[in-house]
């Protein structure tokens, strides 16, 4: 009954700093823009299985993909395991789901099973880190915290795994000196428990406790911990997928209130020019944290640094400033620093820094070709370009701000309608003396 | 043989008529200055008129769509040259257009639509190719035998709009065992020119992005880069100076080989 208590608490406590967590959370999310609504249920689900459950995004790169891919179905299955942990930890009950059978069977073992392929995984993860220079993890975003951040996190997969084994073995070998049935399949732990032989009944007892008690105050801990680090990742990169955008990646988001601008000057009759009542005038593009949509902030908070984007920018690959996996930290990064302050004073706090110039510089923004091969490499479909041509509408309509060739190319298109200086009338020129061969 | 001028109708002249031609086709800036990429608009014409397709231009009336504009971030730009050009097309009651220029085809298609303007939208490969499928369009391959032909892909034809097969199918129906590229379909590597980058400097970095990618064209050690954008087309020939290949590699839009095996 005690322990019953202890456990209730612990998860009390779990879910009350959680609950902290992501009511910050979404206040933070009330001082963004609206975006794209969410429809086609239908579609997100098969794009939800497709990239997310089945991984499809990440099998593009083929060695790394692969582990990654393992990890997280092992994921998935433990995670069953866990909430019958919850469970038995709750109600005082042992193996709660033990009743589903050969299901049971089914969990127990791929959950053994995946607990050393991803601790393998792991180690695999942190011997490359350490050892081999992995172009993909550095940049100039890539500081000592960032690092930093990926060994605690792999640090804590790999204690969770093996507490976890060491859970299973203890309770293999527990049962087999009481000659109790086994319940479940433990094809590694089985192995596993003739560590265990020549121990007293009373010991492994012990063992158990030790392990089962440390797994689940990991998972506690981790549970928390996840929102404060990149690897927030593993709550929200299903869900980012999900709410991902269905768009082709060649479409780019209607500006409405130009639209009602342009309409009103080549039409000054027409009524469509009235804003919609109550509508503040909003700031044109993306110049700080609270311009973003919320869909941009849920990108930045799912990014898990893996840089598959920068790895296939043109502009990164060939010594340019930019990085898309930089846009999306430093939006975060900013959100994080301003946060407070906005929930503080509203949405209007200003601590005379921006998102644009303190931690995005135009050089940046300016060499990004609009290739789309960050957004289609992303493995849970952040889409990064969105936020730099936003940054890059603010820049040139609040700002009039643009390299010498765009203005140029502005002017051009303003004067001429093409984006050199050739008169309209010379539109034809192309056809004179054409001719065709045809047969007699 | 005979060598017969083309007369490339003109909307406002078949309109004044009181005839209504199927397709406009969209010539685009690009296919109406510059230079080098004018022989691909000549090129692809003569294909329309082979094919005998019914279609007219605009001429004088065309304006930019506004893509360099919109991607440079200046959406007003944008928006009034679109809205113009959706009340041209609109005055004409077009239908049906067909771009040669990837940036003119994806605006149309995706960005238009939020504006009111909604057209069938044709990429002039996806019209050669439906005419391959047809059995209409036959082609005998190209010239001289043993030509190896590599293919850059356009970033608004490939991973904006998804279009890998259909220029690897006229290319192929050209010319057996088309080479790629180490980064090819949508791992393709851009050639350096969208956004607006075309019209401006490029920022400081250690390499151009289009040397990085003739270099990898070059690799495959094929004898024509073929490519399928105006912009794609003016980076890939640069890169090709730049590397001293002129001699001995040529870069091609599909459609100048597609007419050149038809001997038009």
């Amino acid at each position: 009954m005690n322990s019953q208590i202890i456990f209730a608490l612990l998860l009390l406590f779990t879910f009350a700093v959680f609950g902290y967590t992501l009511r910050r959370l979404a206040q933070l999310f009330s001082f963004t823009r609206k975006s794209f609504p969410i429809k086609n249920i239908g579609r997100r689900i098969m794009v939800t299985l497709k990239v997310a459950i089945g991984q499809s995004r990440i099998f593009r790169n083929p060695f790394s993909g692969f582990l990654h891919a393992l990890v997280f179905w092992g994921f998935c299955v433990i995670l069953i395991g866990s909430i019958e942990m919850v469970a038995d930890g709750l109600s005082g009950s042992e193996r709660a789901l033990s009743s589903m059978g050969g299901f049971y069977n089914f969990i127990t073992a791929s959950g053994d099973l995946f607990g050393l392929i991803i601790a393998i995984a792991i180690i695999v993860f942190i011997v490359r880190r350490i050892s081999m220079r992995v172009k993909r993890f550095e940049g100039i975003e890539m500081k000592k915290a960032s690092h930093t951040d990926a060994y605690i996190a792999l640090t804590m997969i790999l204690l969770l795994m093996l507490t976890l084994l060491g859970m299973n073995s203890a309770y293999y070998a527990l049962a087999e000196a009481g000659g109790d049935t086994i319940i479940g399949v433990y094809p590694v732990s089985s192995l596993l428990a003739s560590l265990f032989s020549g121990s007293e009944t009373a010991a492994i007892h012990i063992w158990h406790e030790i392990f089962w008690w440390s797994h689940i105050v990991l998972i506690f801990v981790f549970a928390n911990m996840l929102p404060y680090s990149k690897h927030f990742h593993v709550f929200l990169s299903v869900p980012n997928v999900f709410l991902s955008r269905l768009d082709p990646l060649g479409k780019m988001v209607n500006m409405e209130s130009i639209t009602r601008e342009v309409k009103l000057m080549m039409n000054p009759e027409t009524a469509y020019a009235a804003a919609p009542e109550g509508s503040e005038p909003e700031r044109f593009g993306v110049k700080d944290a609270e311009d973003v949509t919320w869909k941009n902030y849920f990108d930045s908070l799912s990014c898990t640094q893996c840089g598959r984007c920068s790895y296939v920018c043109p502009a990164n690959i060939t010594g340019k400033l930019l990085s898309p996996r930089k846009i999306m930290m430093d939006l975060r990064a900013r959100m994080k620093e301003k946060g407070p302050g906005m929930i503080k004073e509203g949405r209007g706090f200003n601590d005379n820094r921006s998102l644009l110039r303190d931690y995005i510089t135009e050089e940046e923004l300016w060499a990004c070709t609009t290739c789309n091969a960050c957004a289609r490499e992303c493995p849970i479909s952040i889409n990064q370009p969105e936020l730099i041509l936003e940054m890059r509408r603010y820049l040139v309509m609040e700002e009039g701000a643009a390299p010498g060739g765009l203005k140029a190319l502005f002017s051009n298109i303003e004067n001429n309608g093409a984006p050199w200086q050739y008169s309209r009338e010379d539109r034809m020129l192309w056809t004179t003396g054409l001719e065709i061969n045809q047969p007699n | 043989m005979e060598r017969v001028p083309i007369e490339v109708p003109v909307m406002a002249n078949v309109a004044a008529a009181g005839k209504k031609p199927e397709y406009l086709f969209w010539v685009g800036c690009a296919g109406a200055y510059d230079d080098r990429y004018r022989k691909v608009t000549r090129a692809f014409v003569k294909i329309l008129v082979h094919l005998k397709v019914d279609f007219a231009v605009l001429g004088s009336e065309e304006t930019c769509t506004g893509d360099p504009a919109r991607r440079a971030g200046n959406e007003m730009l944008y928006q009034m040259q679109a809205m113009q050009n959706i009340e041209t097309f609109n005055s004409y009651g077009i239908k049906k257009i067909i771009t040669i220029c990837p940036h003119c085809y994806n605006i149309f298609k995706n960005d238009y639509p939020d504006l009111g303007g909604r057209y069938e939208i044709i990429n002039y490969l996806e019209l050669i190719e439906k005419f391959i499928e047809s059995g209409q369009l036959k082609l005998p391959g190209v010239r001289e035998k043993g030509v190896r032909i590599t293919y850059h892909d356009p970033c608004y034809l490939g991973r904006a709009n998804g279009i890998y097969d259909t220029p690897r199918k006229v290319l192929g129906s050209l010319s057996p065992g088309l080479l790629e590229m180490e980064r090819n379909r949508s791992f393709a590597l851009c050639c350096g020119a969208g956004g607006a980058q075309m019209f401006k400097e490029a920022e400081k970095g250690d390499k151009e992005i289009f040397i990085e990618r003739t270099e990898e064209a070059l690799k495959t050690g094929a004898d024509v880069i073929a490519t399928a954008c105006p912009f794609c087309m003016t980076m890939i020939t640069d890169g090709i100076k730049y590397k001293n290949r002129e001699e001995n590699v040529k870069n091609y839009d599909i459609a100048e080989l597609v007419a050149e095996s038809l001997g038009l």
